[in-house]
């Protein structure tokens, strides 16, 4: 036991000492929480617009103060021919050009119609939706007003409603992916690389003829990085919970329980890694190929597996994270209780099992 | 002296055995898995609808909105809390309530009321789910107006403003199209950026940098003989990826090839460079790792390559102002869909020779041949 805490000792001396590393380790969730949570958003804000009204009247001038006015567009350049429209675009003044038909006001009063057309740079395609459709709400609006008391008797309202997340806030969407990566990084990347770092410096000879025995080699390894993916789902949370203003609806214990074990599976798959490759560079390229990017793309963290092709789905399957997140989600932002995680539960369990099993069998006490 | 230099990094890299095979592998694994992975191209979602008016116009717009390839009809539920429990069990996406006397109200003239609920913990997947439905619902509407108006229950004495949209550069709206040149944007980012930072402190680490620091080798030689291979590789890399893009993608530049190579070849030594200055400061190979690992997911992130930059706040603008990265995507979506030129780009490349000059002064000046 007494030869346990001083290797632990040595392994905390090793991270506490790299500072750059560490203060990169401790400050990644703080920045990710605040990028995804405040920066990255797709909610369709100040998009440029450019206007081409051949003829200048109430009509036309009403819609376009009634574009600038609201929230998601700003009316930035006014064109006069249609030549003008491929450039605007090129340049990426604008992305949206609303062309109005030559004597629009004139035919909307007296031939009671008249065309609009939207021209979007659809470049972004998901962008390019929405702000159509928010422009097309807008001119409806204008519509609506004209016909003030005739207006459209048969008008569909839609009473719209976004469930557990009423703001729309994409923090609700990120913090269970941030926190699916972040531990996930911590553990596997730098409890595989610690190892490796010693094979390939030569410790682990030492290591290996020291009375201690395989498995306290590797409970000293990765107890610091254990503490450390604490601290750091401590801070996410409090980040979160504060900053965010993401509450946990649902409750705290069975969320550390998950994380708890989300974090073992992570530990596993470090030794796992670590048991396979002989250099730091490789290992770092297996966590990195074989964890990061399945992470950022397949946990369903940034892009909805359900619209992925078949085999990538079936490929999702394996990666932890994508449970974890489920189950943050059930239980952190819709409130339900852990009876309706057991699913991802019981598949942590068994990934976590059967990685420990496979590296502990793998675990060289001998070098070659 | 430079050329025995570059012979020097050369041979270092053909011999390491790994990494040309991961310049050829890398890129066209990302090519060829991404794009299908990463988009927001939204279909087949999962609708509840609670009908309680079962009359000729509430049937008829839940068949519109489930021919419209959007929407799949996985749960048809007879009050609200049926709909949210399926909700929550993840069956369904989007719940649509259709109240009773809708098609009295409606040819009544009263305006008919309809209740849309989106799970929103897929933020993305709500909004969407919200504005399409939104969408083929108005649609609908329209049909219905015209529908009343013919049978003669109306009058249309009033003005109609008639709306026609048109998507340029992407009609069909396709994903892929938007994220495959971004792609190609981060594979020559994480490549040229990750493998210089390593260059300078493997030599560090297994002491051959006391070598160079004895020689006669210029500070400024030294950096540059290490940003050439890399500049060479990043050429082969952007190739590659030129052909992954036509010969999956059916891409092709609607603007010239030689301004993407123009643009590369700066971007290249800007992001080099940057690897370099890290390489310079780092003393292992894991902080090496780490800070380049740490810079390349600030970047990635604030490069609009997921969420457009014009919903930043404006202090994330303006980090995202000195990202290369962010330049360097505009240049080749701008290039790539919209055809444009350098000169309408000017601004990104004036961005990006300043990054390169910046960069690559940094790196030979942090470069200390003394300890």
């Amino acid at each position: 036991m007494k030869q346990l805490i001083s290797f632990i000792k040595k392994e905390f001396y090793h991270i506490l000492r790299d500072k750059t590393t560490m203060m990169i380790l401790l400050l990644m969730p703080i920045i990710q929480i605040i990028l995804f949570g405040f920066a990255l958003t797709t909610e369709v804000k100040d998009t440029q617009v450019a206007v081409l009204v051949p003829t200048n009247d109430e009509a036309s001038s009403r819609i376009i103060d009634k574009l600038n006015a609201s929230a998601y567009f700003d009316v930035v350049a006014r064109i006069h021919t249609t030549d003008e429209i491929q450039p605007v675009f090129r340049d990426a003044k604008a992305k949206l050009v609303v062309v109005f038909e030559d004597h629009f006001g004139e035919k909307l009063r007296h031939n009671g119609t008249a065309h609009i057309q939207l021209l979007a740079d659809a470049t972004d395609p998901n962008a390019a939706t929405s702000f159509t459709f928010y422009a097309s709400n807008i001119i409806n609006s204008y519509q609506q007003e004209l016909m003030g008391e005739n207006k459209n008797p048969y008008q569909i309202t839609p009473e719209v409603k976004m469930l557990f997340n009423p703001q729309m806030k994409s923090s609700f969407n990120f913090v269970p992916g941030v926190l699916g990566m972040i531990m996930l990084l911590i553990c596997a990347m730098m409890t595989s690389i610690a190892i490796v770092r010693e094979k390939e410096m030569g410790t682990m000879e030492i290591l290996l003829v020291s009375p201690m025995k395989p498995i306290y080699i590797i409970l000293s390894k990765i107890t610091p990085y254990f503490v450390l993916s604490c601290v750091n789902f401590a801070t996410i949370m409090l980040l979160s919970v504060f900053v965010l203003g993401v509450p946990i609806a649902g409750s705290f214990m069975s969320l550390v329980a998950v994380s708890l074990l989300y974090i073992f599976v992570s530990l596993s798959f470090g030794l796992l890694v670590s048991t396979i490759t002989n250099s730091q560079q490789a290992a770092m390229l297996v966590s990195g190929m074989g964890l990061m990017i399945p992470v950022m793309l397949l946990s369903g963290m940034m892009f909805p597996i359900e619209n992925m092709p078949l085999p990538l789905q079936w490929l999702s399957n394996i990666v932890p994270a994508k449970w974890y997140i489920r189950a943050v989600k059930a239980i952190m932002i819709q409130g339900l209780g852990i009876t309706s995680v057991l699913k991802e539960v019981g598949v942590l369990c068994l990934m976590g099992i059967v990685l420990v099993s496979i590296s502990l069998k793998k675990f060289k006490v001998r070098l070659e | 002296m430079i050329k025995y230099l570059l012979r020097k990094e050369f041979k270092q890299i053909l011999r390491n055995g790994f990494l040309p095979k991961m310049i050829f592998i890398f890129p066209l694994n990302v090519l060829l898995i991404f794009p299908w992975a990463a988009s927001y191209e939204i279909k087949n979602l999962n609708l509840s609808v609670i009908d309680n008016d079962h009359s000729t116009y509430s049937q008829q717009l839940t068949q519109k909105i489930i021919s419209s390839n959007y929407f799949k009809l996985t749960n048809v539920s007879p009050n609200y809390n049926k709909a949210l429990k399926s909700i929550e069990k993840g069956e369904s996406d989007i719940i649509l309530e259709i109240p009773p006397h809708f098609e009295k109200d409606l040819v009544n003239r009263q305006g008919g009321q309809i209740m849309i609920s989106a799970n929103a913990v897929n933020g993305m997947k709500g909004s969407i789910g919200m504005t399409y439905l939104s969408s083929i619902i108005s649609d609908y509407n329209e049909q219905v107006v015209q529908d009343l108006m013919q049978t003669g229950a109306g009058t249309n004495s009033t003005p109609t403003i008639q709306i026609n949209s048109q998507y340029r550069f992407n009609p069909h709206l396709n994903y892929r199209v938007f994220m495959v040149p971004a792609l190609m944007v981060m594979i020559l980012t994480l490549l040229c950026g990750f493998l210089p930072a390593v260059s300078i402190v493997t030599e560090k680490e297994r002491g051959t940098m006391e070598q160079i620091n004895v020689s006669p080798v210029s500070k400024s030689m030294f950096i540059l003989a290490k940003l050439i291979p890399y500049w060479i590789i990043g050429f082969i890399v952007i190739s590659i990826g030129f052909l992954v893009a036509w010969g999956v993608y059916g891409l092709i530049p609607a603007g010239y090839f030689a301004s993407i190579y123009l643009f590369a070849a700066i971007y290249i030594l800007a992001i080099s460079g940057l690897g370099l200055v890290i390489s310079n400061y780092a003393a292992t190979l894991q902080q090496a790792m780490f800070i380049v690992f740490f810079f390349m997911m600030l970047f990635i992130m604030l490069s609009g390559l997921y969420t457009p930059i014009d919903s930043m706040p404006e202090w994330a603008k303006w980090i995202a102002a000195f990202n290369p990265l962010k330049h360097f995507m505009i240049v080749m979506r701008s290039i790539y869909l919209k055809g444009s030129n350098p000169l309408q780009l000017m601004n990104q490349l004036m961005a990006l020779v300043g990054f390169a000059v910046f960069f690559n002064t940094w790196a030979v000046l942090s470069y200390h041949k003394k300890n």
